[in-house]
């Protein structure tokens, strides 16, 4: 199941752990990426708080989490090729796995064909 | 207040428009900050190739004596600024500043003698108040700022080649030389210079032929739109001061380690020694040194160190040494890039200090500048 937020942000559910990215269209805004910061393992992250930042060559600019959780997994590869989120983001470069608090929070985030409405 | 009404457009606004730049505001002006191709491509390709930037959102201002004498208009604006502009050949260009009583620096100006009249070229933020600066302080000339001309520059190592496509006598010009010379037909005004650390050139084009000229050099396989992202990317690498950021009025020019553009005869013992505004302080400074200098950061990590960042002399963030002023990602350099102020007990290269990101204090090594070799044609 996928699931999108307003800050740009994608979520894959399985079971009770939800992969984060950014979306398409977040990375074609930022920019060539030349930095990212992941969250450490373990750490307890809240709903709409600061999760990751990347940077492009002009700005930095904050990631948030879609969901209140705890980070059980994060993707180095993006880490050591920041410009991988430019080219796979919503595919190879995830940035986070996020064992979830309560699952049924999904259900108040956005569908696909609502997201694409936001961005227009 | 709608900001995008208010936005003023350059002579090649459509130009950008219909080759897809992205547009943001800057200096009062909607200009382009990056093209389909990107910051970092456009930066590379820059330093590679030849990049066109359009540069129309300065100020172009000519000054003219009343009585018609290049020396009368040289000797009127050595008034306001530190430098040799008596001395200054016809045909040739020098970098410069407007200083003020305290030796802050007002703004940063490129000068050119044009035989009878000087041309300056001014930053965008700041040409109505240098205009008005200007008009203030010589009163024996004429001040203009010419409302009807563009500035493209071309800059990168093919940039000579790209504009000989245009006018086969370039390659006779040196660096800072100034022609008038007609492209398509146009009567341009070129100087060999720019802000890229590269060789290239800055072309003053009529309004009205601003999109043929810009159309023409475009068409040459080696050039490419570039936009203000890699701009300031590639002045940062080249050690370039961008003017609000790098220095203002609370900078003096030694301070911002400019002195190499002050020459002999405004110095100490010099022919016209003193006589612009502040130069007790900068004239003082030059021969007793100051309590910081303008110095190059290179961070030791991967994150951008971004203007603003304050500096540490340790790890723990306990003793402030000053902060950063230019910080970015330089694509040339493969790594981040910086510059900033920092008391003279910690400016020598390969002294390290501590920038504070994000909560964190990452080290920075003193780097001499610029970042990477310029390619001037001297």
């Amino acid at each position: 199941m996928l699931k999108f937020t307003a800050e740009h942000e994608w979520l894959k559910l399985e079971g009770d752990v939800a992969t984060v990215g950014i979306t398409q269209h977040a990375a074609d805004q930022l920019g060539d990426l030349v930095f990212v910061e992941l969250p450490e393992v373990g750490a307890e992250l809240v709903k709409d708080g600061n999760a990751a930042t990347v940077e492009s060559v002009k700005a930095a600019s904050d990631v948030y989490s879609p969901l209140d959780g705890e980070v059980t997994e994060v993707n180095q590869a993006i880490v050591d090729d920041p410009s991988l989120v430019n080219s796979d983001p919503q595919g190879a470069a995830w940035f986070f796995k996020l064992k979830l608090k309560n699952v049924s929070d999904v259900d108040g985030l956005m569908d696909e064909a609502a997201y694409k409405d936001l961005i227009g | 207040m709608d900001d995008q009404a208010a936005l003023r457009t350059t002579p090649l606004h459509a130009l950008h428009i219909s080759l897809g730049a992205k547009m943001v505001p800057f200096a009062g002006y909607d200009m382009p900050v990056q093209y389909p191709l990107g910051v970092m491509k456009e930066h590379l390709h820059t330093r590679a190739e030849a990049g066109l930037f359009d540069v129309s959102h300065m100020g172009q201002v000519i000054v003219k004596a009343k009585s018609g004498e290049y020396a009368d208009a040289a000797l009127a604006l050595e008034k306001l600024v530190p430098v040799d502009i008596l001395g200054l050949k016809e045909g040739r260009q020098r970098y410069g500043f407007f200083t003020d009583a305290n030796g802050g620096i007002l703004d940063d100006l490129m000068i050119t003698n044009r035989g009878d009249h000087l041309l300056v070229v001014v930053n965008a933020a700041c040409k109505d108040q240098d205009v008005a600066h200007m008009k203030a302080n010589l009163a024996d000339c004429d001040v203009t700022l010419l409302e009807d001309r563009a500035l493209i520059a071309l800059q990168g190592p093919r940039a000579q080649a790209v504009l000989a496509e245009l006018w086969a006598g370039v390659s006779a010009m040196k660096f800072m030389d100034v022609r008038e010379v007609p492209l398509h037909d146009v009567p341009c005004i070129i100087s060999r210079s720019g802000y890229s650390g590269e060789d290239g050139f800055e072309i003053s084009v009529p309004e009205a032929h601003a999109v043929e000229v810009a159309k023409a050099l475009l068409e040459h396989p080696d050039c490419e739109a570039i936009g203000l992202g890699a701009r300031d990317s590639l002045r940062l690498e080249a050690g370039l001061c961008l003017y609000g950021n790098d220095i203002d009025t609370t900078t003096s020019p030694i301070e911002a380690s400019l002195e190499w553009a002050l020459q002999k005869a405004r110095k100490a013992g010099g022919d016209r020694e003193g006589g612009f505004p502040g130069a007790e302080r900068i004239l003082g400074e030059l021969a007793n040194g100051t309590t910081r200098r303008r110095v190059g950061l290179k961070p030791e990590g991967k994150a951008p160190v971004r203007s603003h960042a304050k500096l540490y002399a340790d790890a723990e963030g306990r003793t402030e040494l000053g902060e950063v002023t230019s910080g970015t990602f330089g694509p040339s350099v493969e790594g981040p890039v910086a510059m900033g102020y920092l008391p003279i007990s910690h400016t020598d290269a390969g002294t390290q200090v501590y920038a504070e990101v994000r909560g964190k204090y990452l080290p920075m090594t003193v780097t001499a500048l610029p970042f990477i070799t310029p390619t001037y044609k001297r």
